[in-house]
């Protein structure tokens, strides 16, 4: 038996999977039906007993956080949606939403009954014109079926191209027309978020996992997964394999037991270090191999989950070109608010290219080691943290590498071998 | 042509706050325009009663409201580390020497402008080429090539997740300002990446 | 345990530990301000104590313990509040917080210009200092620094040296939250991140200068004070703004008898830490080159000549010794000098006929002044608790900026209702979010009783009440029915002070009334003279008047623009038909007519006081102390002796000690007899009625000579309603012609939302100087149409 659970990603395989008319031809808001004649407090219960957690990376129950919205505090209540999928590796939101938006819809009908909302804005990054078409069409339809417009609104709000409005309250200030930065917390959003009123921010993955949960049951839901990472989940598999692409599979599942079903690294070439969870959460090598990855798992193995992004490099990668990059990322996307991850960001990336370019010092090294330790923990938000993770564990796997750099006088690789035509280009 | 005083009242009304419109309202005037002109800060501020200054603070935070023209078609080439490192680099090198232009350069015909642009959630589909923001997936230097050619000469092929043709710049801003151009229809669900661990499953694997 | 910060609020004292220290500090408290309160310096940037906090530049992490349960890093102790059970170590006990302190200041400092000598801040400058407190001793990113070109003019009055920005988004936050002028922002993003305007729309703030003030680097500066001098080449005095009645605490800079700036003083009940920029960069006048320096005579031939001071203290006292004389002093003078006037008046020359008010005035405004306002107080604290404040021919941030800027937080912080009697929606309305009550010119009166007020409300009536007839009688009547406190806020630094020292004709110093008998009594006594003039004094107009009908012979002027007043050429010819004491700073339409020319000094030049428009004293002291020029009470002293009626006021000092020994009067007000109000003009065709205020930066004397400034005044305009451009045919920015039998305004139309009745043009500003091009004045008939 197959160790993946295709349950978002069941019916990506039919022509019209984005269409109402495929997802109602597969028991398309039922769910939603069935959550609206339920207690929304027991809408939220059912989702706490579920076990879900967010799948945007931080892994916060779901459940819980609806809870946290105030209730009878004649307030508006909103449901945001959190589309901005930017973290460098992730790209399960995207197909997702590419193949079979409503499911998204429907869960954020299910999400409005329960925390009592009546609109919910779905945040999307401007960088994808055809999954924006795709969202909006199907908002439209559900609310010629009637799905939508009675009682619960749905709005697309379209992002412009900002790594930072993925934090959730930078988002928020996007969304209220301002520059997309962090703000101060407290007050929490399911205090005072949009528009300062109660609100939840869930990722796109959290609310589509929503529906199913309602037609099958917590328990159902609750047998899939580790002790306290419950349920199923989107892994994406990209970089040197042969069969990169989406994998729905039970939570504790490894990247061994993937590279088994997907068909395994690049041939002729080996696995180097690879990420669990997006640029952010620090690297692993070849030792995690069966790390199980859940919350717990990759945590106790000194990363993060984060968006199950798993990106692979094998041997022919830099390790330091490929950090040097993703700090230069890093910098490019740092907001400007806050003076560790602004200035930080903007040294990281010089002494990075030293070291790459075979010019820096050892010296360099301890340098790069001790501005991040004044970069994690420092930042206003996590993005400051991130950007430090690739370096110290790159750092920590592959000290002998950057030190090659050095002895070398420049990069000891061939960029040409990692990339996917070598053949051609040879 | 120029701001159309209805479309943007009609984009206003999407939210209960009217500034909240503000990001849709740049795009829209990326639509009219290509990019975002004096006149279309000045006319958003007056339309929101608020300053100038907090338009243009909006403007210019995001990367993809454009200050000054860009081409026809806008080329990103991803330069992520994971793109860079399975060709993205390569392809981004040879793009600047066969079009002559450096990073946010346009051609001289206006044609096509050219970008290196973050991680664009397609990582299974590497190396990954956008113009006017629909995917290009798995190209080589080759097909990145042919695509800019092919789009100086006004008929660059179909994105590979996308409508059944390449819409130009402004057209595609039009879709980001969260106007319907009726192509929500056009193209694949998904492509071979997405649907591999589906396929597998029903293999038994 | 509680305490009383304010008589009816207690306020709940927190106690917690900072490096061991206990220290109880109220409820709300920020860890940072409570370490101040025990002398504990945690470094920072981005905090300001009147900006909400932001926690930007992070350069004040602590370690924060609650409860034994401590943060896993350090926070930024500017964002924080205290609470109970809290332990903080700030750098002093905790290495984890002093390293990330020196790492955050380490990176401030990578990006910054090794440019502190020829900076202006260098010297003063918080990045300076603290580099030095809790930075590390030696540079280690040697990488190739974020440059800017440098610097860019935000305004003609402030410069941007963007590579010297720490992005702590002070000035932003103060041009959002205090000034609601958001003409500046942070614009791009990352380390490209930089303060800016629109390029289109430079920052053109009333309050400006607060930015340059709060940078805590060298990035915002003064245009006109930029390389000027070192901080420690500068003497500084603690002063107080002579501009308007809002009574800015202040900073005078002086070096070498020139003053170079002005800072706003911190004040927490008055201005806080704010200032306007006309408070702060108006002061070259002081300086200006045609100051008069000698006392002038006219000669038997009617030629104006230098003169010692005993020729001129002799011709002045002979001129006015037994004739019928009176004193106009102007708004500007200090409390000290308008007690001199006073005394003056009713000793020297044995009358009440004193008026400080060189404006347009009504009967009724003094009946007003003696009856609601001399001797009351009604303070900024009191908006801090309105639940209603009303605004009556008063434009507060035109007319005192500082009462906007009160207003204006009430506003933000608490939602304070704002109503507006006024003819024509204005920006500060728009910015305090105020009920428009629209009438036409003249109608005012009428509208006012239609406000529902409460005790606990307030009502600010400007001095152009006094252009409505029956205003100031429909405000008392307001006042009276709802319970509500009035404010009085006239425009000028001096006038609430010569109104308390009886430069007016009804009112003896104190408020005492000139018809009651007992207080001319307590008066007489206390200067030792038999009697006082028994008769109510005459107004400006009707001095002037009785002037030109050869009812008085002689006038003491002491710093009046003639053409401050209606009909200023009927006021000139008055003037020269008599005997004119003229005391001033500077060359003027009086002293051309005056017989005798005495020079006083300046502002800076002498100590003193004003009243602000709560009748608080806002003192300050000689900022240019070898001056030789005397304060007008000790000349005043000078003539009276030598008229042989001595007035005893030879120093500042002596006239405040005595005027402050008098009290204030405890006997019957005098009562207020309402005037009816009046029917508006009614207009016909493109006839309007005139309304017109003037603007914070416009002619005004005081503000010469200082273009920088003058580059951020607003436009002139004159201001239609939509009704009456399209019957005009005229669009915003078509030039419009105002005119009437003396004269026209031929000035740009702004079409906005006013009284379609009504036209409003400046009144003071260029190419629109109501009184002396139309000699009109407010609901006075004007013509309009299209130039």
């Amino acid at each position: 038996m197959s160790k993946l659970t295709p349950v978002l990603s069941a019916h990506w395989d039919e022509k019209d999977s984005f269409t109402i008319e495929a997802y109602t031809r597969h028991g398309g808001y039922t769910a939603s039906k069935k959550a609206l004649a339920m207690d929304p407090d027991a809408v939220i219960q059912m989702v706490k007993d579920s076990g879900l957690r967010g799948r945007g990376g931080a892994g916060f129950p779901t459940g819980m956080k609806w809870g946290f919205i105030p209730q009878g505090d004649d307030k508006d209540h909103y449901l945001v949606v959190n589309a901005d999928e930017s973290e460098p590796g992730t790209c399960k939101d995207t197909p997702l939403l590419m193949a079979n938006p409503h499911v998204l819809i429907e869960g954020c009908i299910i999400a409005c009954h329960a925390i009592r909302a009546k609109s919910a804005f779905i945040y999307i990054r401007g960088e994808v014109t055809h999954v924006v078409r795709r969202v909006n069409a199907a908002i439209a339809d559900a609310y010629k079926a009637g799905h939508l417009g009675n009682g619960i609104d749905v709005t697309l709000h379209i992002g412009a191209g900002a790594y930072i409005c993925g934090e959730e309250t930078a988002l928020l200030d996007s969304l209220e027309g301002f520059r997309g930065q962090p703000r101060l917390r407290p007050p929490f959003p399911a205090i005072a978020g949009l528009y300062a009123r109660p609100t939840v921010v869930n990722n796109v993955e959290s609310i589509a996992s929503v529906p199913a949960i309602i037609s099958n049951g917590a328990e159902w839901y609750q047998s899939m997964g580790t002790e306290k990472s419950k349920g199923a989940t989107l892994y994406s598999l990209s970089g040197h394999v042969n069969n990169p692409g989406q994998f729905e599979a039970p939570l504790g599942i490894t990247l061994r037991e993937i590279l088994e079903i997907a068909g395994g690294v690049r041939d002729g070439h080996k696995l180097k270090f690879w990420t669990p969870g997006g640029s952010s959460t620090p690297l692993f090598t070849d030792a995690h191999l069966d790390t199980p990855l859940d919350y717990e798992g990759v945590s106790a193995a000194g990363s993060m989950l984060g968006t199950k992004a798993l990106q692979i490099f094998d041997e022919t990668t830099c390790v330091v070109r490929a950090v040097l990059r993703w700090t230069e990322f890093y910098k490019h996307e740092s907001c400007g608010k806050c003076t560790p991850c602004r200035e930080g960001t903007w040294w990281l990336v010089q002494i990075l290219r030293d070291l790459e370019n075979g010019t820096g010092t050892e010296a360099d090294l301890e340098k790069l080691l001790d501005l991040c330790d004044n970069i994690m923990g420092r930042s206003f938000c996590a993005l400051g943290d991130g950007a430090t993770s690739p370096i110290t564990s790159s750092i920590k796997y592959f000290r002998d590498e950057y030190i090659a750099h050095l002895t070398n006088g420049a990069c000891p690789f061939d960029p040409v071998q990692s990339t996917l035509f070598v053949g051609a280009v040879k | 042509m120029s701001l159309n005083h209805e479309v943007m009242q009609s984009i206003i009304k999407r939210y209960p706050r009217s500034r909240s419109a503000i990001m849709p309202l740049l795009h829209y005037v990326q639509s009219v325009s290509g990019y975002v002109t004096n006149e279309g800060i000045e006319t958003i501020s007056k339309i929101l009663d608020i300053e100038t200054a907090e338009v243009s603070a909006v403007a210019t935070f995001y990367t993809q409201y454009k200050r000054k023209p860009v081409g026809e078609y806008h080329v990103g080439v991803c330069t992520n580390t994971l793109c860079a490192v399975m060709g993205g680099d390569a392809i981004f090198s040879a793009l600047k020497d066969h079009l002559g232009i450096e990073n946010d350069g346009v051609t001289p015909d206006g044609k096509v402008s050219l970008e290196h642009i973050e991680c664009n959630a397609a990582c299974d589909y590497a190396p990954v080429v956008m113009a006017n923001w629909e995917f290009y997936d798995n190209q080589t230097v080759e097909s990145a090539k042919a695509l800019v050619d092919a789009a100086r000469q006004g008929n660059p092929p179909a994105p590979t997740r996308g409508p059944n043709r390449l819409v130009t710049y402004k057209e595609a801003s039009a879709v980001l300002a969260g106007l319907d151009d009726g192509l929500a229809r056009e193209g694949i669900q998904a492509g071979g990446p997405t649907l591999l661990g589906l396929k597998l499953s029903k293999e038994g694997k | 345990m509680t305490t009383t910060q304010d008589s009816a609020v207690a306020v709940e004292l927190i106690t917690v530990v900072i490096d061991g220290f206990e220290v109880s500090v109220p409820k709300g408290t920020l860890i940072i301000r409570a370490a101040e309160k025990l002398g504990i310096q945690i470094p920072r940037f981005c905090d300001h104590p009147l900006l909400d906090p932001v926690g930007a530049c992070r350069q004040c992490l602590v370690d924060v313990e609650i409860n034994g349960r401590a943060f896993p890093k350090p926070q930024a102790s500017c964002t924080i509040p205290v609470e109970p059970n809290m332990i903080v170590k700030t750098q002093l006990t905790s290495p984890v917080a002093d390293k990330a302190q020196k790492g955050v200041m380490e990176l401030l400092l990578g990006n910054h210009p090794l440019d502190c000598p020829v900076c202006d801040k260098g010297g003063e400058c918080p990045l300076q200092n603290q580099a030095m407190s809790n930075g590390r001793p030696d540079a280690r990113l040697d990488g190739y620094k974020r440059t800017f070109e440098k610097p860019i003019n935000i305004s003609s009055s402030v410069l941007l040296d963007r590579e010297r920005c720490v992005l702590c988004a002070r000035c932003t936050r103060f041009s959002e939250q205090i000034a609601s002028d958001p003409f500046i922002t942070l614009n791009e993003r990352g380390a490209l991140q930089q303060v800016g305007i629109y390029e289109n729309d430079p920052f053109k703030s009333y309050f400006s200068g607060n930015t340059v003030q709060i940078c805590p680097v060298g990035a915002l500066t003064g245009a006109s004070y930029r390389f000027r001098a070192r901080p420690f080449d500068l003497v500084s005095t603690p002063s107080a703004c002579e501009h308007c009645a809002s009574g800015c605490d202040m900073r005078t800079d002086v070096r070498r008898g020139k003053t170079l700036r002005r800072l706003a003083g911190d004040d927490a009940s008055v201005n806080e830490e704010w200032n306007c920029d006309k408070g702060r960069w108006a002061f070259k006048y002081v300086t200006a080159v045609d100051r008069l320096a000698h006392p002038q005579v006219r000669n038997a031939e009617g030629v104006l000549v230098q003169a010692s001071w005993p020729e001129a203290l002799a011709a002045a006292a002979s001129g006015l010794k037994s004739k019928r004389a009176a004193v106009i002093t102007g708004g500007r003078v200090t409390t000290e000098d308008a007690y001199g006037y006073s005394k003056f008046a009713r000793i020297a020359l044995k009358t009440n006929d004193i008026d400080f008010r060189a404006r347009v005035t009504s009967d009724e405004e003094r009946d007003f002044l003696s009856a609601h306002v001399v001797g009351t107080s009604t303070t900024y604290r009191d908006i801090d608790v309105a639940d209603h404040v009303a605004l009556i021919a008063f434009e507060p941030e035109e007319e005192s900026p500082i009462v906007f800027l009160r207003l204006n937080r009430n506003v933000k912080k608490r939602g304070l209702k704002v109503s507006a009697v006024a003819t024509k929606q204005s920006i500060a309305m728009d910015k305090l979010k105020a009920e428009f009550i629209k009438v036409a010119p003249g109608a005012e009166s009428a509208a006012v009783l239609a406000l529902s007020l409460t005790p606990k409300s307030v009502i600010l009536v400007g001095e152009r009440a006094s252009e409505s007839a029956g205003l100031f009688s429909t405000v008392a009547s307001l006042a009276s029915k709802s319970g509500a406190k009035i404010a009085y806020i006239p425009r000028r630094a001096g006038e609430r002070g010569a109104l308390e020292a009886g430069a007016i004709g009804n009112l003896l110093p104190g408020g005492r009334p000139v018809t009651d008998a007992a207080a001319r009594v307590d008066i007489a006594a206390a200067w030792g003279i038999d009697s006082l003039p028994t008769q109510t004094g005459r107004t400006t107009s009707q001095i002037i008047e009785a002037l030109s009908a050869n009812e008085l012979d002689a006038v003491v002027i002491g710093g009046v623009d003639a053409h401050d007043l209606p009909d200023s050429g009927r006021v000139i010819e008055a003037l020269k038909k008599s005997f004119v004491v003229s005391l001033e700073i500077v060359p003027s339409a009086v002293t051309a007519v005056a017989d005798v020319v005495l020079p006083v000094a300046a502002i800076t030049e002498k100590s003193g006081s004003f009243l602000n428009w709560e009748g608080r004293a806002r003192a300050f002291d000689e900022a240019v102390v070898d001056s030789q020029n005397r304060s007008d009470v000790r000349i005043l002293s000078m003539i009276a002796d030598a008229m042989g009626e001595s007035i005893m006021l030879g120093t500042v000092t002596a006239s405040a000690r005595e005027f402050n020994q008098l009290g204030n009067w405890d006997g019957a007000r005098t009562q207020f007899t309402p005037v009816a109000g009046q029917t508006p003009h009614s207009v016909s065709g493109n006839e309007a009625i005139l309304t017109s205020w003037r603007r914070l930066l416009d002619m005004g004397s005081l503000q010469k000579g200082e273009d920088n400034l003058a580059g951020t005044r607003r436009p002139t305009v004159a201001v239609i309603s939509p009704k009456r451009a399209e019957s005009i045919g005229i669009t915003t920015g078509q030039q419009v012609r105002v005119s009437n039998a003396h004269g026209a305004i031929t000035i740009p139309a702004l079409v906005e939302d006013i009284h379609d009745d009504a036209v409003w043009v400046p009144r003071n500003s260029f190419a629109s100087q109501t009184l002396i091009a139309l000699n009109a004045v407010h609901g006075d008939v004007v013509t309009v149409v299209k130039a």
